[in-house]
């Protein structure tokens, strides 16, 4: 009942954000200024959603509540396919290549890289968990120093798109993109959403998840699928995320303490759209400043994770 | 009845279980014993499908592991497994509730609430229903998982050494509640003891396994005696008949 009331309680609070962000300091055709911030707002609501439900499935079948995908180096992945295209095409090419063919491009190359890994999994008896997210970061690493090569190597006039393009950036994205991107996000959140009650199960472990007749490596499997998919597609449309979905999940869990999905997603999902929709506002029509979000949201996102990290110790 | 037909179990190229042929007949208390690496866990672990069987076969009643779905075994067979540090902020009445999984889906009705209900009454966990798991002793999470398991509703309940961990008050009060499951409820209990003297005292049937191979099975009158014990074991404590009762002097 009380999840009930908060829940609708941040979708009053959301409704506020988004026509504070559509209206806010708004001046001529309202034509325009709605359909240009209308269609940032889309991509601000799809990235919410696909973050938040990505790093609580993510949570979920690593029963571990202070792990979020972007640490098995979805990241450094996107950064690494973004200097590489930079250094072999140039600035100039890069910047022309058509918007929708890079989005294909990178989120085909991310989700074959994260089924691979996946794929680890399956081969063995038992599945090793750990020995991915393990495998993960260390890739992650690699990804990143030769990506840092490769930037020593580029053209400093060339090395602006990379710094430009590194952080996520929610500048009008073209529409078929918006559209294609948004098919995958629904597909992926309907398919979390079907899995809500398996969910509980696959979190109290695999032994009692066995026990109670889910196949844990067929759920685990298809949770990760569902996250590699909406990892892909959010950091393809707007760039590395690395924190953002950490922060939100916990915020979510301290206001709805639950282990149900059908309530954590939800909530997590309000959280994250309010963080993302209510600081842009703020940022954009409230402080006028041109920073991208992502760097504060990241800033504090780190000073979360710390400080949970800090108080798991002291338990 | 469960029924264990030339299982053999490789692990990393060493044999831990060695054509193993077993049954285990319906209703009572059946306890696993043997040396640490005498393979119960193992032969546990492949019961209640936890590990892949790799030869031969295990029949619980009419479905084999392995081969039959999942789900339909979850309400034949229920496992507790060892460790019970399992989803610490769930409270009591949540994790009985997930008993009811196999049934529902997810989408509880009327019947599994009343079961839920019954299954926190018959463990007395009526005034700790509210609480979550990780304000609970061992012995009230371990009564936590086993109420879990009533609501489960199973034929046959699965335990690997439950008692680790357990202070004597906690241990006596979860094998009554075991025996009382069996002789009442009319379950079938199997479960892997460490401590000989919980087996003599609370098992209808012992089975004595040893390098893979199991050495002896039958009441614990006629099971524990000091030549088995010292070829299951090797030590030799003395044995002490009082009526029908045996006691291992430790």
């Amino acid at each position: 009942m009380l999840h009930k009331r908060l829940c609708v309680l941040a979708l009053l609070l959301l409704c506020v954000c988004v026509a504070g962000y559509l209206l806010l300091g708004s001046r001529g055709n309202w034509g325009f200024v709605l359909s240009f911030r209308g269609n940032k707002l889309v991509a601000l609501l799809l990235v919410a959603v696909s973050v938040s439900t990505a790093t609580v499935l993510f949570q979920t079948v690593t029963q571990n509540h202070i792990l979020t995908p972007a640490i098995m180096g979805f990241d450094a992945l996107y950064l690494l396919i973004l200097s590489v295209s930079v250094f072999v095409l140039g600035a100039q090419q890069f910047v022309h290549l058509s918007e929708t063919g890079r989005f294909l491009l990178n989120t085909t190359l991310m989700m074959g890289a994260a089924l691979m890994l996946f794929g680890t999994l399956l081969g063995r008896a038992r599945s090793d968990l750990f020995r991915m997210i393990l495998t993960g970061i260390i890739f992650a690493g690699l990804f990143r120093s030769i990506t840092g090569f490769i930037q020593r190597m580029i053209d400093p006039n060339d090395y602006v798109v990379v710094q430009f393009s590194s952080f996520a950036r929610f500048s009008r994205i073209n529409l078929p993109l918006l559209a294609i991107a948004a098919a995958l996000t629904f597909a992926g959140c309907f398919a979390a959403w079907r899995m809500r009650h398996r969910l509980d199960v696959l979190a109290l472990g695999s032994d009692a998840a066995t026990n109670l007749g889910v196949n844990p490596r067929e759920g685990m499997f298809q949770v990760l699928f569902v996250v590699s998919v909406l990892v892909s597609v959010s950091t393809a449309l707007v760039g590395p995320l690395a924190f953002l979905g950490l922060l939100v999940v916990s915020v979510a869990r301290q206001i709805t303490p639950t282990e149900t999905h059908g309530l954590l997603l939800p909530s997590a999902a309000l959280v994250c759209a309010i963080t993302l929709v209510g600081g842009q506002l703020v940022l954009e029509h409230l402080l006028n400043l041109n920073t991208p979000l992502i760097v504060v949201v990241d800033m504090i996102g780190g000073l979360v994770f710390l400080g949970l990290l800090l108080r798991r110790k002291r338990r | 009845m469960i029924v264990v037909t030339d299982l053999s179990h490789d692990r990393d190229g060493v044999a831990t279980l060695k054509n193993i042929n077993l049954s285990i007949e319906r209703g009572g208390v059946t306890a696993l014993i043997g040396p640490n690496g005498a393979g119960k866990s193992t032969l546990l672990s492949l019961m209640s499908r936890l590990l892949p069987i790799q030869r031969g076969t295990i029949m619980v009643d009419d479905l084999q592991i392995g081969r039959c779905p999942n789900d339909v075994l979850a309400r034949k067979l229920a496992i507790l497994p060892q460790s019970n540090d399992t989803a610490p902020l769930l409270t009591v009445r949540e994790l009985v509730s997930f008993g009811r999984y196999p049934y529902h889906k997810g989408r509880p009705d009327q019947r599994d609430r009343e079961k839920v209900e019954e299954a926190i009454v018959a463990l007395g966990l009526q005034p700790l229903a509210e609480r979550r798991l990780d304000s609970l002793s061992g012995g009230q999470r371990q009564r936590a998982q086993v109420a879990m398991t009533f609501a489960q509703d199973t034929d046959y309940v699965l335990l690997d050494e439950p008692l680790n961990n357990l202070d004597i008050a906690a241990s006596r009060s979860l094998m009554a509640v075991l025996q009382e499951l069996a002789r009442n409820h009319d379950r079938t209990i199997v479960i892997v003891l460490h401590d000989i003297n919980y087996a003599a005292a609370y098992a209808d049937r012992i089975v004595a396994m040893k390098d893979g191979q199991i050495v002896a099975s039958g009441s614990p009158d006629e099971v524990l005696t000091e030549t088995l014990l010292w070829t299951v074991f090797e030590t030799n404590p003395k044995v002490h008949r009082i009526g029908a009762k045996v006691m291992v002097q430790v």
